[in-house]
């Protein structure tokens, strides 16, 4: 048994060490807002913070995350109030919806380091993001609003 | 395609034939619902007036991102006039009382049909519910009818006042009335607004539940190594390694390859990476290969529609052009991969499932498992994406056999990205030969060839009539423009990949081919794009020239941005018309569209902020469609494997997008599928403007490499 903190709450897992945090994240703690979109860390749906940095859980080893804190989109904030999220509604981000907790944990931790981003800044940090849906030009609006940037 | 033709194939689809397509099972006729407890007032199967002031509305249509969550509550909200903060949706099992009357007569989202089956069935049951509320205030207090008003849930008379809720009890024992009138549009207070999204909060908070998200206690996890070709089989498999895989709890085989049952998802991953299995090979076509067969299909077929004037090229005056154009298959990727979760007990099957078929899901659970239809239930939960994918419902076959081989526990049978980027239902691959004639300004003959698998043939039989899909043939010869003498020539082209519905079939390939030899033959006769297309439009065809021109106004037609050329392309699907003008950049191969302007005329519009959004990312996902994604076969093996090859469009990559919709009071129309079409021909042409160089082969990366 090894701890993982995720969401502050500390969880004894006993699970192989190269066992991706995304599937322990799932499939053993139970949260399920975190996605599986493409298991190569190509699509950025299973996008976590991991001691504060924007990380692909697919392809994040066990052995990377145990004793650090991890967080999810269910932990990023109690009630859906993060700036984020309340941009997200407020710009009518999401359509069908399953690659938004992915956008919301990399377009967090963008403003968490880089409070007021350029447009480069954005677009750089969120293309790893795939969005089916085609959502990219209310991210952009809603990334931007949450910042506070006209 | 064109709505006229759409109406007629749709109703000459009887009840059950969509069902009996893909499984010749047959649901049993709709059983009467149980109300729940908390329903004090339940008029038809779609309102429920419920005990606590909230108005529970059925919806039988899944929510794919387009928006029905919300839009096809608020025809309800509309005529009870109930505020939308107040409506709570729940899914409609998949029984007939909840059957569509416009496309599939069974539970089936697809097609832009949901809005315009809805909108008269949904209107109608909010009323009949409003109406009846209205007689039992009216009982009650011993007035007229007439003399109560209706808002926010509340029915008033003079100085009385009562809750819907506190009237559903009466409400309740009153016959129901039919044909009750509906509200003047002139009064409307909720359709044509955009109130907030029923499944924003959810979808924020990382709440919704998706396929995928699905839990059940003591559930297990399975994923199933398919063949790499078509049609290949198992001849034998070792599952030694794959048992020694941590987690791995049984291996066996099922009707698309060897299933690995586990503990978890990634387990079950591992584990089926691991079994050893010696193929019968299927199909070991190439790609080159397929294209020679359909393009020699395209040149000879016979068979014929469309059909206008001579419908004989030969005896149309003028100068005679052609040209060939190459699509390839494309995948639809939605970003929740397929899964379904399958239980099979002793007293019955349930099914959670991101479908866009619940009845032919419900029909895969009892054709499977031989359970009659009163003991196999389907939820349909959020879908992570759809696009036309989830019409085709393999995964539910895959993740039923898994669940009856495991009966007496829950699965979810998963299936990896590279499951799903190899064994989509794929837009068919096509070659059209397109050949006109040319008098002075005039398109006087029209002659458009093309050979596309069939998706109709086996997806739903009855639309597949002498030799003729006539979904695979919309927009190859538009009814907008008057050409006095035109023919469209199809040919099926039968092979082992399966095919499926993409976002706005037929029209996703057919429009780049008519939009783009359409500028070929304005740049022949010298003539301007746009003035070429107004001229050859049809007397009748008012929406499509308003379209144009708005789209022409907005974006400044012939004046681009610094750096750019511009293409224009007009667009068709579903009794919906769009224009796009692009502002295209190029660096060596690679195309930068810097703007996109698209006006769409959609009918009236129920939620106009729903239908912008759906217009922009519906012109996104054309973008992926014809910048640089294709499916390619060598050997019968798909090349492609994952995001890292099968590349589509990301945000970088997404340009400005202008929508302007155009004020309607026609029927309104689905809205989903309407920003694909002109896209790919509006950039093709740009790129012709700006090189000479007239690409009739897509994607556009390797067109320009």
């Amino acid at each position: 048994m090894k701890t993982i903190t995720i969401n502050g709450v500390d969880h004894q897992v006993d699970v192989p060490d190269d066992m991706p945090l995304l599937w322990v994240i799932r499939d053993v703690v139970g949260l399920t807002g975190t996605k599986f979109g493409c298991g190569v860390a190509t699509c950025g749906a299973c996008t976590v913070h991991l001691e504060g940095d924007a990380v692909r859980s697919c392809m994040t080893p066990m052995s990377r995350a145990y004793g650090k804190k991890v967080t999810t989109i269910e932990g990023l904030s109690p009630d859906g109030t993060h700036p984020i999220q309340v941009a997200w509604v407020d710009d009518a981000v999401p359509q069908c919806g399953y690659c938004q907790p992915g956008q919301m944990m990399t377009a967090s931790a963008l403003l968490a380091k880089t409070p007021k981003p350029s447009d480069e800044e954005i677009r750089t940090a969120l293309t790893g993001n795939i969005c089916r849906c085609g959502c990219y030009q209310r991210i952009e609006a809603a990334v931007k609003r949450a910042a506070g940037i006209a | 395609m064109r709505r006229a033709a759409f109406l007629q194939l749709t109703t000459s689809m009887g009840a059950g034939l969509a069902l009996g397509a893909m499984l010749p099972v047959a649901l049993k006729p709709a059983r009467a619902l149980a109300a729940p407890a908390t329903d004090a007032f339940s008029p038809n199967v779609w309102v429920h007036v419920r005990t606590d002031g909230t108005v529970k509305v059925m919806l039988s249509k899944s929510e794919m991102g387009q928006g029905v969550y919300t839009g096809l509550p608020m025809m309800v909200a509309e005529e009870l006039d109930v505020p939308m903060d107040r409506i709570v949706v729940e899914m409609a099992p998949a029984e007939d009382a909840y059957a569509d009357l416009l496309f599939t007569h069974d539970l089936t989202t697809g097609g832009s049909t949901s809005t315009p089956d809805m909108w008269p069935v949904l209107r109608q049951a909010g009323a009949t519910a409003r109406a009846m509320l209205v007689a039992a205030a009216a009982k009650q207090w011993g007035v007229s009818p007439a003399s109560c008003t209706t808002a926010n849930g509340v029915v008033t008379s003079g100085t009385h006042h009562a809750t819907y809720a506190e009237l559903a009890a009466i409400a309740a024992t009153l016959p129901v009335p039919t044909n009750v009138p509906l509200k003047d549009p002139a009064q409307y207070t909720v359709i044509g607004t955009s109130p907030k999204r029923l499944d924003i909060d959810a979808k924020v908070r990382g709440t919704a539940q998706f396929g995928i998200d699905v839990v059940l206690p003591g559930m297990l996890y399975a994923n199933i190594q398919k063949s790499p070709t078509f049609g290949g089989t198992v001849v034998s498999y070792d599952a030694t390694a794959a048992k020694a895989v941590p987690g791995v709890v049984d291996v066996f085989p099922v009707s698309s390859g060897v299933a690995v049952v586990a503990t978890n998802t990634w387990a079950a991953f591992q584990g089926a990476q691991k079994v050893k299995v010696t193929w019968k090979p299927g199909m070991t076509k190439s790609s080159k290969e397929l294209f020679a067969e359909a393009e020699h299909l395209a040149r000879t077929t016979t068979v014929v529609t469309d059909k206008r004037g001579a419908a004989n090229l030969a005896v149309a005056p003028g100068k005679e052009l052609g040209a060939v154009y190459k699509g390839p298959f494309l995948a639809h990727t939605p970003m929740e991969p397929m899964n379904t979760t399958v239980w099979v007990r002793p007293d019955g099957v349930e099914i959670w499932s991101p479908t866009q078929v619940q009845s032919r899901t419900k029909a895969i659970g009892m054709q499977i498992t031989g359970m009659p239809a009163d003991k196999v239930q389907v939820h349909c939960t959020f879908l992570g994406g759809g696009f036309g994918r989830r019409l085709h419902p393999d995964f539910v076959v895959d993740a039923v056999e898994v669940g009856k081989h495991m009966a007496g526990k829950p699965v979810k049978t998963m299936w990896r990205r590279e499951d799903d980027v190899k064994n989509d239902a794929f837009r068919p691959m096509a070659v059209s030969v397109v050949r006109a004639k040319l008098d002075g300004g005039t398109v006087s003959g029209w002659e458009h060839r093309t050979a596309q698998k069939s998706i109709m043939r086996t997806w739903a039989p009855p639309l597949f009539k002498d030799g003729l899909d006539a979904f695979a043939v919309g927009s190859c010869t538009p009814e907008d423009y008057a050409f006095p003498n035109a023919a469209t020539y199809y040919s099926d082209h039968p092979y082992e990949v399966p095919v499926g519905f993409m976002r706005a079939p037929g029209a996703n390939w057919n429009c780049f081919v008519t939009e783009s030899f359409m500028d070929e033959l304005a740049h022949a006769a010298g003539a301007d794009p746009l003035a070429f297309r107004l001229a050859n439009l049809g007397p009748k065809a008012t929406r499509a020239r308003a379209v144009l021109q708005l789209a022409a106004e907005k974006a400044n037609w012939g004046h681009p941005l610094a750096g750019t050329t511009q293409g224009l392309a007009l667009g068709w699907w579903g009794g919906a018309y769009s224009a796009i003008v692009a502002d295209v950049a190029l660096n060596g191969s690679q195309v930068i569209v810097k703007r996109a302007v698209i006006a769409v005329d959609i009918g009236r519009v129920i939620h106009p902020d729903i239908a912008l959004a759906q217009v922009q990312g519906a012109l996104n996902y054309g973008l992926a469609m014809a910048l640089t994604a294709k499916i390619t076969l060598t050997n019968g093996v798909v090349d492609q494997n994952n995001f890292y090859d099968y590349t589509v469009l990301r945000m970088n990559q997404s340009p400005e997008i202008a929508v302007y919709i155009v004020p309607s009071t026609e029927s309104p129309a689905g809205v989903g599928e309407l920003g694909v079409p002109a896209i790919a021909p509006a950039i093709g042409n740009a790129i012709f403007r700006a090189t000479g160089k007239r690409v009739r082969e897509l994607p556009f990366s390797d067109a320009l490499a």
